[in-house]
């Protein structure tokens, strides 16, 4: 009985601590005004999420509960929402990230022999991060560029027909 | 707005024009070649030889081409520049006057564009995406003006019946059927969603309508809300395509201060308004329910059929979901007449298809036939064939839920009962050619781990079945299986199929269903004598012993 009672007080506790780190920080006023725009729309929770990913980079915990809170949804939803499409991110990246597009084109073309080369030269899986926090290695499902497979994307910017040595190249420089 | 300012606007645009044009392909695989540094280099290069009352630089939507990137056709000579880098710049605009010069050039007449017939792919390389002026001067909106004053809402709907416009999203369901069907429904409140989320691994060509002529989707949603009587649309953009989006939100601001979208439209009681919903990088959400359900703002899973989103949609009101060729289409199917959009292809699927060329193929990029087409003339004639003298092995049609037609097929026209007819689908438009070089079984194998991934999870035979027959492919692969093993694969791909709630789980087994039927011999090169004897029937002879085990 004590532990029903206690978990709603606890969970008021840690949505009071996420609004008190809220009011701090410039980011969290930006993405208030944001879904103001949306009229605190429950629909608009996807595109409340793809514009707190946009300024945070990734979407920690608190970041959830804080959209949770705003928006008037259950945190299991938001939390539900987030984990569910690919695109959102509940890690942070690393200062530069690698995404090699998986796309058919693509793979015929040789993108696994991409990755394959970028695993051995950083350590590092699909998906994760160097330990220095300098490089993420991401796969696409398919950037739409299979006419100039296989394309890569490094910090945002497409990069046509590229071989292993060469996406190890680029790597080499940011590590 | 009215007709005459539609007028007006396109002959002053039409006046404007100089004598010479560049035409620099901005889409997507040409930028990320560095066309925009082409393009700028081309406007100082002109401004440098004084010839700004000459020649106009244009920004354009993809030129087709796309393995040659970047791309620049000069007008009216039509020479066609590959492989521009920025220092091309000065011998571009100096051959306008007749200089040689020695860069590279593609020949317009190639079979890659001599064969090509353009319908939704009009615009595409003419004319500027994010100036509405330039879809006007190519007489955009005159459609949608026409419907509107002269037509009903009914009229709207016979006429797409008689076209006999399919779906081009995959499964071809007859749009004026889905249209009347809406139109017919019961609620104040109705949606038409542009479902963009293109997300057949290996298909770039509802991207490239996007990026290259936006409006002409806008007018195609417009006239559709208008027959089945939606006043708000959605555009479902994959989070993949910035370009897209950010084109489509140029083109929707554009629209909206010519009032031709908002409210009021031509002056009619006509209002129709249109927002971009951005995706979040799910495959299932390609899927109608699904799509509906992310729009939400919700998990993108499906939910059982009926009700269609037809009657109980987007909020529970009647929906109609096209897909972004299926409203590209539309416009010039009322401004050129339903006949002659029924005088093209064959007698059940009619039009032109768009495909999107990719793999181990001369020639990548974008072609858009009659459907009918044979296969062959699509990838020998126009895509050149394998590059490297390799022999074509086969060709991928419908991504993650289409087949893989071997090259003795080839011949096959390109419609959607002959594609059906191999274990193939039409699907969105993605035709990937594979070579010698690539296994059959491992591409089988790639697109069930795609769809492993991407399932939803909501009903246990794809959530659970993928992830089976993905072992099993593994195993085969890694030459561990047995006959029985493939026996077992097979009674998967069937359960999968026949009891899956939505379309990625009924289609997930089809590629692996495809290359067992043409490529049967590659999987059982690949198998291991059973110790059990095959498939069991032997087990007489060899009883389990703790040493086979």
């Amino acid at each position: 009985m004590n532990a029903a009672v206690a978990t709603p007080q606890k969970n008021q506790n840690r949505i009071q601590a996420v609004l008190k780190h809220a009011s701090g920080d410039k980011r969290f006023k930006i993405l208030e005004v944001h879904m103001k725009k949306h009229q605190f729309r429950q629909d608009a929770l996807i595109e409340v999420l793809h514009k707190a990913q946009e300024l945070f980079g990734f979407l920690e915990d608190d970041l959830l509960l804080f959209i949770s809170v705003k928006l008037k949804l259950p945190p299991s939803r938001v939390y539900g929402v987030a984990t569910f499409y690919h695109f959102f991110q509940l890690k942070p990246q690393g200062e530069h990230t690698c995404v090699v597009c998986m796309g058919t084109a693509c793979y015929v073309k040789g993108a696994d022999k991409v990755i394959a080369a970028v695993q051995a030269h950083a350590k590092i899986k699909p998906g994760e991060t160097t330990p220095d926090n300098k490089v993420s290695l991401l796969t696409a499902r398919c950037i739409g560029a299979c006419g100039i497979a296989p394309a890569v994307v490094y910090d945002g910017t497409v990069t046509p027909r590229v071989t292993p040595e060469a996406a190890v190249e680029q790597i080499k420089k940011w590590m | 707005m009215l007709h005459n300012d539609l007028l007006q606007i396109k002959e002053k645009e039409l006046a404007g024009r100089k004598p010479f044009t560049l035409r620099c392909c901005m889409a997507a695989g040409c930028m990320s070649s560095d066309s925009k540094g082409v393009k700028q280099q081309l406007e100082q290069a002109v401004a440098e030889a004084g010839l700004q009352d000459q020649v106009e630089v244009r920004g354009v939507g993809c030129m087709k081409l796309c393995c040659q990137g970047p791309l620049v056709q000069a007008d009216p000579t039509g020479v066609l520049y590959e492989k521009v880098s920025p220092q091309d710049a000065a011998p571009i605009i100096a051959a306008l006057n007749g200089a040689q010069n020695n860069l590279a050039k593609s020949d317009p007449n190639a079979p890659f564009f001599a064969k090509q017939h353009s319908i939704v792919l009009a615009n595409s390389g003419i004319i500027d995406p994010e100036r509405i002026e330039s879809y006007i001067a190519a007489d955009g909106y005159l459609a949608l003006h026409e419907v509107l004053n002269e037509m009903t809402p009914k009229d709207v709907v016979e006429a797409m019946v008689k076209s006999g416009l399919r779906g081009r999203g995959g499964a071809g369901f007859p749009t004026g059927l889905k249209w009347g069907t809406v139109a017919k429904s019961a609620g104040a409140k109705k949606y038409v969603i542009c479902n963009a989320d293109e997300g057949d691994p290996g298909a770039f060509m509802d991207r490239s309508v996007l990026e290259s002529d936006p409006h002409a989707v806008l007018e195609g949603m417009a006239i559709a809300a208008y027959a089945v009587g939606a006043d708000q649309g959605f555009m479902y953009v994959r989070a993949e395509y910035p370009l897209a989006i950010s084109r489509l939100q140029i083109a929707i601001k554009q629209a909206k201060q010519m009032g031709l979208l908002g409210a009021g439209i031509f002056e009619s009681p006509f209002n129709f308004n249109v927002d971009i919903r951005i995706g979040a990088g799910a495959f299932v959400c390609g899927e109608e329910t699904a799509l509906m359900a992310s729009v939400e703002g919700k998990r993108g899973t499906p939910r059982p059929r009926p009700p269609f989103p037809a009657e109980s949609g987007l909020f529970g009101c009647p929906t109609l979901l096209n897909n972004v060729e299926t409203f590209a289409n539309v416009a010039p199917i009322y401004r050129k007449g339903a006949e002659w959009f029924a005088g093209i292809g064959t007698e059940k699927s009619k039009g032109t298809k768009v495909f999107a060329l990719a793999g181990k193929i001369k020639n990548t990029g974008l072609i858009e036939v009659p459907m009918g087409t044979p296969m062959r003339t699509i990838v020998e004639d126009m895509g050149g064939g394998a590059p490297d003298g390799g022999k074509i092995k086969a060709v991928q049609t419908g991504g993650p839920s289409g087949g893989c037609i071997p090259s003795q097929h080839l011949d096959t026209p390109v419609d959607y009962e002959s594609l059906g007819k191999l274990g193939s689908i039409m699907g969105s438009g993605g035709m990937i050619v594979m070579d010698e070089t690539t296994g059959m079984v491992d591409v089988a194998r790639f697109f069930m781990e795609f769809c492993m991934e991407e399932s939803c999870g909501k009903c246990i035979p794809c959530r659970a079945g993928t992830v089976q027959m993905h072992n099993i492919l593994d195993k085969i692969l890694q030459r561990k299986a047995t006959a029985r093993d493939l026996a077992k694969l097979e009674e998967l791909c069937d359960m999968v199929k026949n009891t899956s709630l939505c379309g990625l789980g009924q289609t997930a087994p089809n590629p692996t269903l495809s290359t067992l039927r043409f490529f049967r011999n590659e999987y059982e090169e690949l198998l291991q004598p059973d110790k059990f004897g095959p498939r069991g029937t032997d087990a007489a002879t060899a009883q389990p012993t703790a040493a086979t085990q």
